[in-house]
């Protein structure tokens, strides 16, 4: 025992001592190799926040490859969820939202109240948010699609959720839904459950695709896992203009949301080239679907997602580089 | 409550026959009341009272850049901690001071860490950190992990800095005592996500809010055991050295400190488990390291590579703990023994570590295969494939078996208790609450239930309350279940334990975020899926408690049964099981607060109620004064619930023979 206990620190330093020498023979030095990094000037740092889904990634992927390899900004990317990333424009932490759903309430507070934000236009995708059948279902059941059938199949939906009445699964928290409203309004038979994130969503659908087990949600497009199992849209009463004004008596279809872009008043106003990039940034719902298979599917990382994008699309992007 | 009159109605019989005449009346005027009064609130609707919360965020918001309190005060805490953190990177995850890689490479973290766990620990530990930081590297996720790493030390530190002395003061004066503990409460029982939003808008978003959150959690832990060390001290012990004319503050420093020294190490140890346990929540405000990359994979639904950054979370997580364990038991060896006689050799011994780790560390300051983890090692991409095909067998083979559990376990325990809980007029179950309070944990008790209800009903929560009371208590259920058995078997079996123990680990320190999908997958988004992630999460401390306590039971009245002939069953049951009852209701409370602990988690997968209300808080602007409403709730469960267990426990205690 005492023995060992002698030789214990002695080897250690002996290992360490031999590899000391080992390596005084050879192995590259740190910093040897360093390129020195050439700024082109201009342009600065950009903070764009991350919201935490893959079609906003996408957008987000693209914007930052093209600042960065064009324009020779350095870019900062924050994961942030929405409500975080909108403060951070009044802490002047976060300069670009670049693909914003809605938030009327959060428009109305930091670009109308406090004067922290501006809108920077729309991304050119589409929103649709509604309620989703698997395809499985949408063959079998063809009038599923109709609201006025639901009733008719209430049974099929039933869950150990649902009290004896058709299980709505809602709830993805981060967007707004009328859904409890919606199902009184319009007298069906169902009871609204809430899944409680995207993750629980999506694997739902899977597994109801998979087991060809009934499943009514609440979904929304565009999003990467409509390319794995394409959602069919149940036709609720057509939005009109106004017809969601008293969240209480709701009784129609979500409307068609544009997408748009959302950056602080101080970038905006700072005459940034990347200001002007991410202003004129606009694709459709194809191409954000392309860069988010890229990322979700392939498990590309978004740099690369981005940078295969790009180059597949040089015309595109020509067009949002700011005119000098 | 229900949970707790088993054991207790066995020997006080008439106090049981009260406690049954409750329960069945209020089954008798569920049945007549059903669905009265049980103020419902639908998910998207608010009472005044979380308008004016959610008002209040925006105050803060209005005043930050010109109240003195942010700018002499918070505004500096911010600066320092945000200097900290990105010191502690610069010297180990990110490139810095104009170098690619960071100061010390993984040669030489690898070899700091394991001179430390050597000499503060032992030779078996110092193997086994050094082995843990060579599988960061191997994972693919070097960087990640120390990232995590340097967020975790840097909350420890300020942490300990903070709550040692505030642990010093709680133990010497019992007023600061009767004050701190229920504000440690709070912080502990308080969902992270209701404090998450409002905290970047004091510290802003980057280290020093997740720093903040961090230690907000990991704060209690350091102040309670610390508080606990110094109390212990032997009342002798302090009267002699009263009589040899010892000041207060000599008595301090050298009596009180060194005695509670092993019991503050165990604090740390606790401390630094519950900073862990933080990392994946904190990246949703930008925390760096593999939080990030469990909730990046999460996105897509990729188990694999949440997996994979989970696993190293949980191998830092038992690195740690084995470390601080290791040192704790070296801390009680050295006390009981005295100063050894051996101390120019382990003065040596010091200096021939600290030479070899310095070596180690000029090393990867130098060249570039010490700095950056080899990539030709990746054992990351088995990891993520193996874990990508588990998950899918699973889902795919045993979601037939699964649902039938799900569904025997909902419509035979869970829908009745929630339908008797939720459906019953809430006048009703706080009265019910109140007695049955009363009759099980005494007068104090009875008032704090009381006042709980009535909290509840004000928060404008009951019916969402309610519905989170029937889960987390099916749950504990559960969990104490599987505590009794496992624990007994591990507590019998030191081979067991050794089996176990990492398993146990495991899933105590594994993100829940990363089984998430799997489970939904098994199990659908469904109240059951809650419960199973609380369960695996709070299961292996009841387990663990329970095993300390039958391993406490005496050898001679084990020995004296097993010669009167006993079988192994009746050795259980009459022998071990009762005189390590103790042990088992530390095992449930325990239980409790951790299930608690997972109810926003639950909230994710389909419990909806409180849980959801708190994810939907976070997530919803207009919803965020509900979210700080359902967060106080759960604070005011989880509250109501410890006292009047802890009253029932120690009632039931004072009248057996144990104490």
């Amino acid at each position: 025992m005492a023995v060992t206990r002698k030789y214990g620190p002695r080897a250690l330093a002996l290992v360490a001592g031999a590899g000391l020498l080992l390596s005084g023979c050879g192995g590259a030095k740190v910093g040897e190799t360093q390129a020195a990094s050439d700024g082109k000037g201009g342009c600065g740092t950009v903070n764009l926040a991350i919201n935490p889904w893959v079609g906003y990634e996408a957008n987000a992927a693209v914007i930052a490859y093209v600042a960065e390899k064009n324009l020779g900004c350095t870019v900062v990317k924050k994961d942030l969820k929405e409500e975080v990333a909108w403060q951070g424009f009044g802490t002047g932490e976060v300069d670009a939202i670049v693909e914003n759903w809605g938030h009327d309430d959060l428009k109305k507070k930091y670009i109308d109240e406090q004067k922290t934000a501006v809108s920077a236009g729309v991304t050119g995708n589409k929103g649709v948010i509604g309620w989703f059948v698997p395809p499985w279902m949408a063959e079998k059941y063809p009038d599923i699609t109709d609201w006025k059938n639901l009733n008719k199949y209430a049974d099929l939906f039933k869950t150990s959720e649902s009290g004896g009445k058709g299980q709505l699964l809602d709830g993805d928290p981060s967007f707004v839904t009328n859904d409890e409203a919606l199902v009184k309004n319009l007298d069906l038979n169902f009871k609204v459950v809430y899944a409680g994130s995207e993750a629980a969503l999506i694997t739902a659908f899977r597994q109801a695709e998979r087991t060809k087990t009934p499943l009514l949600g609440y979904f929304y497009d565009p999003q990467w896992f409509m390319s794995e199992v394409k959602l069919v849209k149940v036709n609720l009463p057509e939005y009109t203009e106004g017809c969601d004004a008293d969240a209480e008596k709701i009784a129609c279809d979500y409307p068609l949301y544009d997408l748009d872009k959302i950056v602080s008043k101080k970038f905006a106003d700072s005459g940034s080239p990347a200001y002007q990039l991410i202003k004129n940034f606009t694709w459709t719902n194809d191409d954000q679907n392309l860069v988010a298979k890229y990322i979700s599917e392939d498990k590309m990382s978004p740099e690369d997602a981005a940078a295969k994008w790009v180059n597949d699309n040089p015309d595109k992007v020509k067009a949002w580089l700011p005119s000098s | 409550m229900v949970a707790v009159s088993a054991p207790v109605t066995r020997r006080l019989p008439s106090r049981s026959y009260l406690t049954g005449a409750v329960l069945l009346a209020w089954i008798a005027l569920w049945v007549l009341l059903n669905g009265r009064d049980t103020l419902p609130l639908g998910g998207a609707q608010l009472t005044p009272l979380h308008t004016r919360f959610g008002e209040g965020a925006d105050v803060i918001d209005a005043n930050r850049d010109s109240n003195p309190v942010f700018l002499y005060f918070v505004n500096y805490i911010r600066l320092f901690i945000d200097a900290t953190v990105t010191f502690v990177q610069a010297l180990i995850s990110q490139p810095s001071f104009g170098r690619p890689v960071p100061l010390v490479g993984w040669l030489g973290v690898t070899g700091v860490a394991t001179a430390i766990a050597y000499l503060y620990g032992n030779r078996k530990v110092a193997v086994l950190t050094a082995a843990g930081f060579v599988s960061f590297g191997l994972l693919g996720l070097w960087e990640e992990s120390m990232d995590t790493l340097a967020l975790t030390l840097t909350a420890v530190a300020l942490s300990l800095a903070v709550g040692i002395p505030l642990g010093v003061w709680a133990g010497l004066s019992d007023r600061f005592n009767r004050v701190v503990t229920p504000v440690l409460d709070f912080m502990q029982t308080m969902p992270t996500f209701v404090y998450l939003a409002p905290l970047t808008l004091f510290f802003l978003i980057g280290p020093a809010s997740a720093t903040v959150a961090t230690m907000i959690y990991a704060i209690p832990p350091a102040i309670r055991l610390t508080a606990h060390g110094i109390r212990q001290t032997p009342p002798a012990t302090l009267e002699a050295a009263e009589a040899l004319g010892v000041t207060g503050g000599q008595s301090l420093r050298k009596v009180r400190l060194p005695l509670a020294k092993q019991t503050i190490v165990v604090g740390i140890n606790q401390t630094i488990m519950a900073a862990l346990s933080m990392a994946t929540i904190a990246a949703l405000i930008d925390a760096p390291g593999l939080g990030k990359t469990v909730l990046k994979a999460l996105q897509t639904l990729d188990v694999g590579t949440a997996f994979n950054a989970g696993l190293a979370i949980v191998i830092m997580a038992i690195v740690l703990d084995r470390v601080t364990s290791a040192a704790s038991r070296r801390v009680e060896i050295a006390h009981r023994t005295g100063r050894s006689g051996r101390r120019r050799l382990r003065r040596m011994e010091t200096a021939a570590t600290a030479v070899a780790a310095v070596v180690l560390v000029y090393l990867s300051y130098t060249y570039v295969w010490a700095a950056e983890f080899p990539a030709g090692a990746d054992l990351g991409s088995y990891v993520r494939r193996g874990a990508d095909a588990a998950s899918g067998w699973v889902q795919e083979t045993l979601v037939a078996y699964t649902n039938g559990l799900k569904n025997a376990i909902t419509y035979a325990l869970l829908n009745p208790f929630e339908a008797l809980l939720a459906g019953s007029p809430w006048w009703l179950v706080a009265v019910v609450a109140v007695a049955l309070a009363l009759l099980l944990a005494g007068v104090r008790a009875s008032i704090t239930a009381a006042v709980g209800c009535v909290l509840l009903v004000a928060l404008g929560l009951w019916h969402d309350s309610m519905v989170t009371l029937a889960t987390t208590l099916v749950a504990t259920l559960l969990v104490m279940v599987l505590g009794v058995v496992l624990g007994v078997w591990m507590g019998r079996s030191d081979r067991v334990d050794r089996v176990l123990r990492p398993v146990l680990d495991a899933g105590q320190t594994m993100p829940a975020f990363v089984y998430l999908v799997p489970i939904l997958g098994l199990f659908g988004a469904t109240r059951f899926t809650a419960i199973i992630a609380a369960v695996v999460f709070a299961a292996p401390v009841s387990v663990k408690l329970v095993a300390e306590g039958i391993r406490g039971v005496p050898h001679t009245a084990v020995e004296a049964a097993t010669a009167g002939g006993a079988s192994t069953w009746q050795l259980i049951s009459k022998v071990q099981l009762p005189m390590a009852r103790a042990g088992i209701t530390l095992a449930a409370s325990q239980g409790l607060i951790y299930v608690l602990s997972m109810v926003v988690v639950g909230g994710l997968v389909g419990a909806g109620a409180l849980g959801y209300d708190v994810v939907a808080g976070f997530s919803q602007y207009q919803l965020r004064g509900k979210g700080l409403a359902a967060g106080l709730a759960i604070v005011v469960l989880g509250i109501v619930l410890d006292r009047i267990m802890r009253a029932a426990a120690a009632r039931a205690g004072g009248s057996s023979a144990t104490r």
